[in-house]
């Protein structure tokens, strides 16, 4: 499966990405109107230390330990590998928040619900994640790796 | 409007060629029917023709013809000439009078041979002796011009249609074992004989058909060595490419035509290793003499023919053999016409040289 | 008076408050710390007394909300003193130091390429199409006065001199580690493998990782010395003397301290955190029979398997100076014009010391032929060829190869801010600061260098098709396929070419 990936050597940790997450998720066509004046919640987080930048968001783990926490069958692994999460389940427990070892899943906008990065696959970027695409130093990739 | 040489005049052409292998004479009247079936390949403005083994009672002596404008210019050449040459024999150029050649210049034939004191104080030898006198007359006396000046051979070249130039030089006298000939299209009215083809230097002479992309990266080149492109025809660098590297850098006749006609790149990678070394080797010594744009040629010299052909093949060339006979021609039917019945006959490809010589090869 | 004066900024950052989003991402890739964050006003603001317009923030805006504007302050009008003239008064009045610049020249001299044109094919003879016929743009670069001789069978030896191959006439020019970054090292010197060509240290020494890219190296030796040695000299494909550089004729190099990191110490083999000065001059070359002397001492120290570049500024009397060279030793002749880029200049003689390449190349095409002596070396021209039309001009006129420089460090990502010598280039080039180096990754950077010169290929081969050449080496020095437009008789004649119309 195809799988984002982050090279930290080529992180800037402009966080351009997160921006990017957040309007690829807001449902708004236009990125002024998305995010003008509004905090934003991405769903792909720029950790940054002492000269140390990198972009962090779900792995999509082959024995995903949030699936396995999840009281309310919120969380499942397709057959192709990829960990998604049905908010019309989610009770909002945060049990996956706690236990997930990457920081990668967070509460969403308004706390009632958790939400995860779903490769944009199920927002208006129809599959092509927007923080690859728009990643200036090509830090973040999509691709295939065994 | 300015002349041939202080302009470049592309033209259109027709060529045609022939030798007897056996080294038996053929009258100049076979090229002259020849040549006169492409009628329409050329517009009038200029014909020629080379003989081969036409002068055997002087094959020792180089036989010079030249235009003279006035008698003031043959008065200063002829008085070059003493310094330089003997002079064993010097007369006009016998010629027919007809209505549809007009304008002659004088036209004179002179067998020569250098000076022996003069050319070993020149440090040359004879060949280059020779080069350097004719570009000397022909660039520094005014009115003058050498257009042949090879042994035992000649050039006879006119403003008008090339059939009409063979009948008015009485070329159907004259005996030879090969003959090449020219027919001109020049886009332009250059109007002055020394511009017509054959182009010619010692004993080589090219008549050529197409306009050459290179020219000037030739030419550029090719003047570094002492030449001097005066007429600024694709005929005259192109003789002086095989002069200098057949002649003065002696390679043979098919690596001179690798330099100039070379195959691609990718078709050498394709060849075998010795090849592939060899003509590599010819493309990075010369590779300002590759020739490029549409050009036919045929090249005349003692004891051969060749024929050359761009490498993209973009002018026609057809080649044919009878017997002893063989035919070099722009087009089929100019070597049906003077040999319906061939043992042969081919299109060579592109930058593929084929060679015809006597039985015994250069002489 | 204070000892610094305030001068307006010459450009202005114009933000457009109704698409700002406060992403901050202009903030944190502003090395120059134009940009803030303002809590209480919750609004980006913008000190653009301390932008140099390298167009960083405007590229990476995800909202297009920045954009970079020439300032309308003016002093009053003047058509002698103008308010860069007048500015930098008050800059040396303030420190009584040297102008320094970086880049070529921004003075509007005559761009010659930009005033001939090119020929092509109709009726008398075809344009070929590259699309469907064999379009050949290697060339081999080196001495081509070779004696002919034959084995005992008669087949030619190689009597040649040593090669260079290029698959296509463009070549890196020399732009030194130190001067620009390892990342942008890695990109020439990958996009150089992939294209086949060469890329240049410069005098920077050879990083020890890009060993391995020798094959695609030129190393050059100038008059520091820096970062030569044994293995330096095998490892290349060629080695080139630099006697000069066309920014900056007569003057040496200098890498301030600050770019001499841990790493650019050792492979320049000096010491650290200290300024590195090349001399004017080479010390052991003041007339052309000591160049001759290093010319063969390389040759010697590396067998003669490898050719010797020399490159030279284009001065006054080029001609002649290059007639001397191709009489020294040397296989190519490197020339590059008074519009070439550079890391650091004085701005005094970046912009009035030297000779436009066009002009210069023409004339020692033109002399070398004159003495016959044009087959004894290649030509390569550099200092401003801006794309494949430029280059093909500069074959027209008579060069083997080009050099660039400038056009690779822009398919980097450079916007010619020109402020190369202040070491923090916002686009990860001209820097040594590892926080500002990451932002080039090679990965990205050797992709575009492919891409543009591959690009330049194609367009070469669409010019040299309409002209009905179908081989490089059938364009080099074909000066009828130029005319000029808008020339003196005079720059015609040194240019060898005819007025349009002609």
């Amino acid at each position: 499966m195809k799988r984002i990936y982050v090279e930290e050597k080529w992180c800037l940790g402009c966080h351009l990405c997160e921006y990017e997450c957040a309007y690829a998720n807001s449902g708004i066509a236009d990125m002024v109107k998305a995010l003008k004046g509004k905090d934003i919640f991405p769903r792909i987080q720029v950790e940054d230390g002492e000269g140390v930048h990198f972009a962090v968001n779900c792995r999509h783990c082959s024995d995903p330990i949030c699936v396995k926490s999840c009281i309310a069958g919120a969380l499942s692994r397709e057959e192709d590998g990829m960990v998604i999460i049905d908010q019309d389940k989610c009770v909002g427990c945060y049990t996956c928040v706690m236990v997930c070892p990457y920081g990668a899943i967070m509460p969403a906008e308004g706390g009632k619900v958790a939400q995860k990065c779903m490769l944009c696959t199920d927002n208006q970027m129809n599959g092509e994640p927007n923080c690859v695409k728009n990643c200036p130093n090509r830090a973040i990739v999509f691709e295939e790796r065994g | 409007m300015l002349l041939e040489g202080q302009q470049r005049i592309p033209s259109g052409c027709a060529i045609s060629g022939v030798i007897d292998r056996s080294g038996k004479g053929m009258s100049g009247d076979v090229m002259i029917r020849s040549i006169s079936v492409m009628h329409d390949r050329s517009n009038g403005l200029g014909g020629g023709f080379a003989g081969y083994g036409i002068y055997p009672d002087y094959r020792d002596f180089y036989a010079f013809h030249l235009f003279y404008d006035d008698t003031f210019a043959k008065t200063n050449t002829e008085e070059y000439l003493g310094r330089h040459f003997e002079i064993a024999y010097a007369s006009e150029i016998q010629t027919r009078k007809i209505p549809e050649i007009t304008d002659e210049p004088l036209i004179y034939r002179y067998f020569v041979s250098p000076l022996s004191r003069k050319l070993e104080s020149s440090h040359l030898d004879e060949a280059e002796y020779v080069v350097r006198c004719v570009n000397k007359i022909n660039t520094y006396i005014n009115g003058a011009y050498v257009f042949s000046s090879g042994k035992n051979m000649g050039i006879f070249k006119a403003v008008g249609f090339p059939e009409d130039v063979g009948r008015f030089y009485r070329l159907d006298e004259y005996s030879g074992y090969s003959w090449t000939c020219h027919g001109r299209y020049p886009t332009n009215t250059p109007g002055w004989w020394g511009g017509a083809h054959p182009f010619g230097l010692l004993d080589f002479s090219i008549v050529h058909n197409g306009e050459i992309s290179s020219y000037d990266a030739n030419r550029r080149y090719i003047e570094m060595f002492g030449y001097k492109c005066n007429l600024q025809t694709d005929t005259e660098v192109i003789t002086y490419i095989f002069d200098y590297l057949v002649r003065r850098k002696k390679l043979t006749l098919e690596e001179a035509a690798h330099v100039v006609a070379p195959s691609f790149w990718s078709t050498i990678s394709r060849k075998g290793a010795a090849e592939q070394e060899q003509e590599t080797l010819l493309r990075k010594m010369f590779s300002s003499l590759l020739v490029t744009g549409p050009f036919s040629v045929i090249l005349g010299y003692t004891g051969g023919l060749m024929a050359l052909g761009d490498r993209l093949k973009l002018r026609s060339t057809v080649v044919a053999e009878k017997g002893d006979k063989a035919y070099i021609a722009s087009e089929e039917s100019a070597i049906r016409v003077i040999e319906p019945e061939l043992d042969k006959v081919w299109a060579p490809a592109g930058g593929e040289p084929v060679i015809f010589e006597l039985y015994g090869g250069r002489k | 008076m204070s000892d610094t004066l305030f001068m307006y900024p010459e450009y202005e950052v114009v933000r457009d408050y109704d698409k700002c989003i406060a992403c901050r991402v202009c903030e944190r890739q502003c090395a120059n710390e134009v940009h803030s964050y303002d809590p209480d006003l919750k609004k980006m603001l913008a000190d653009s007394t301390k932008c140099v317009n390298c167009h960083r923030c405007v590229c990476l805006c995800p909202t297009h909300a920045l954009k970079i504007v020439k300032s309308d302050d003016t002093y009053k009008i003047n058509g002698n003193w103008n308010n860069q003239t007048i500015n930098e008064v008050y800059r040396q009045a303030g420190t009584g130091g040297v102008l320094l610049s970086s880049m070529g020249t921004p003075k509007p001299y005559p761009v010659y390429w930009d005033k001939m044109l090119v020929n092509a094919s109709q009726v008398t003879n075809p344009s070929i199409d590259p699309l469907r016929e064999p379009m050949e743009t290697a060339v081999y670069l080196g001495k081509k006065n070779a004696k002919i001789e034959r084995d005992e069978k008669g087949k030619l030896k190689d009597t040649l001199p040593p090669q260079l191959k290029l698959s296509v006439p463009v070549m890196f020019s020399a732009m030194s580690y130190g001067s620009i970054s390892y990342n942008a090292h890695e990109s020439l010197a990958r996009a150089a493998e992939e294209l086949g060509i060469y890329y240049n240290t410069g005098e920077g020494g050879l990083h020890k990782d890009f060993y391995k890219y020798g094959k695609n190296t030129i190393v050059q030796v100038a008059s520091g010395r820096f970062g030569v040695f044994k293995d330096y000299l095998e490892t290349a494909a060629a080695i080139e003397i630099k006697m000069g550089q066309g920014a900056k004729p007569g003057i040496g190099g200098h890498l301030p301290g600050s770019k001499i990191t841990d790493a650019v110490s050792t492979t320049r083999m000096i010491p650290k955190g200290v300024d590195a000065i090349s001399p004017a001059p080479h010390h052991d070359i003041y007339s052309i029979e000591d160049l001759r002397q290093l010319v063969y001492s390389l040759k010697e120290a590396t067998g003669y398997k490898k050719p010797v570049i020399v490159k030279i500024a284009a001065v006054h009397n080029c001609a002649a100076i290059a007639s001397g060279i191709a009489r020294s030793g040397a296989d190519i002749i490197a020339i590059d014009g008074f519009r070439g880029g550079t890391g650091a200049a004085p701005t005094r003689i970046r912009d009035n010391v030297g000779i436009p390449i066009e002009l210069a190349l023409a004339s020692v095409d033109t002399r070398l032929r004159e003495e016959g002596i044009r087959d004894n070396v290649s030509i390569v021209a550099a200092g401003s060829v801006r794309s494949a039309a430029d280059l093909v001009k500069a074959i027209a006129l008579g060069a083997d190869a080009c050099y660039i420089g400038t056009a690779a460090l822009l398919s980097l990502g450079c916007h010619l801010c020109r402020s190369c010598h202040q070491g923090k280039c916002n686009w990860g080039i001209a820097t040594q600061v590892p926080e500002l180096v990451k932002r080039l990754n090679p990965e990205v950077g050797y992709k575009r260098l492919v891409n543009l010169v591959t690009a330049w290929k194609h367009e070469l081969q669409e010019m040299m098709g309409g002209m009905g050449i179908n081989s490089v080496e059938a364009l080099r020095g074909n000066r009828l396929m130029l005319r000029g437009i808008g020339l003196t008789e005079k720059e015609l004649s040194v240019l060898g070419i005819r007025h349009a119309g002609e």
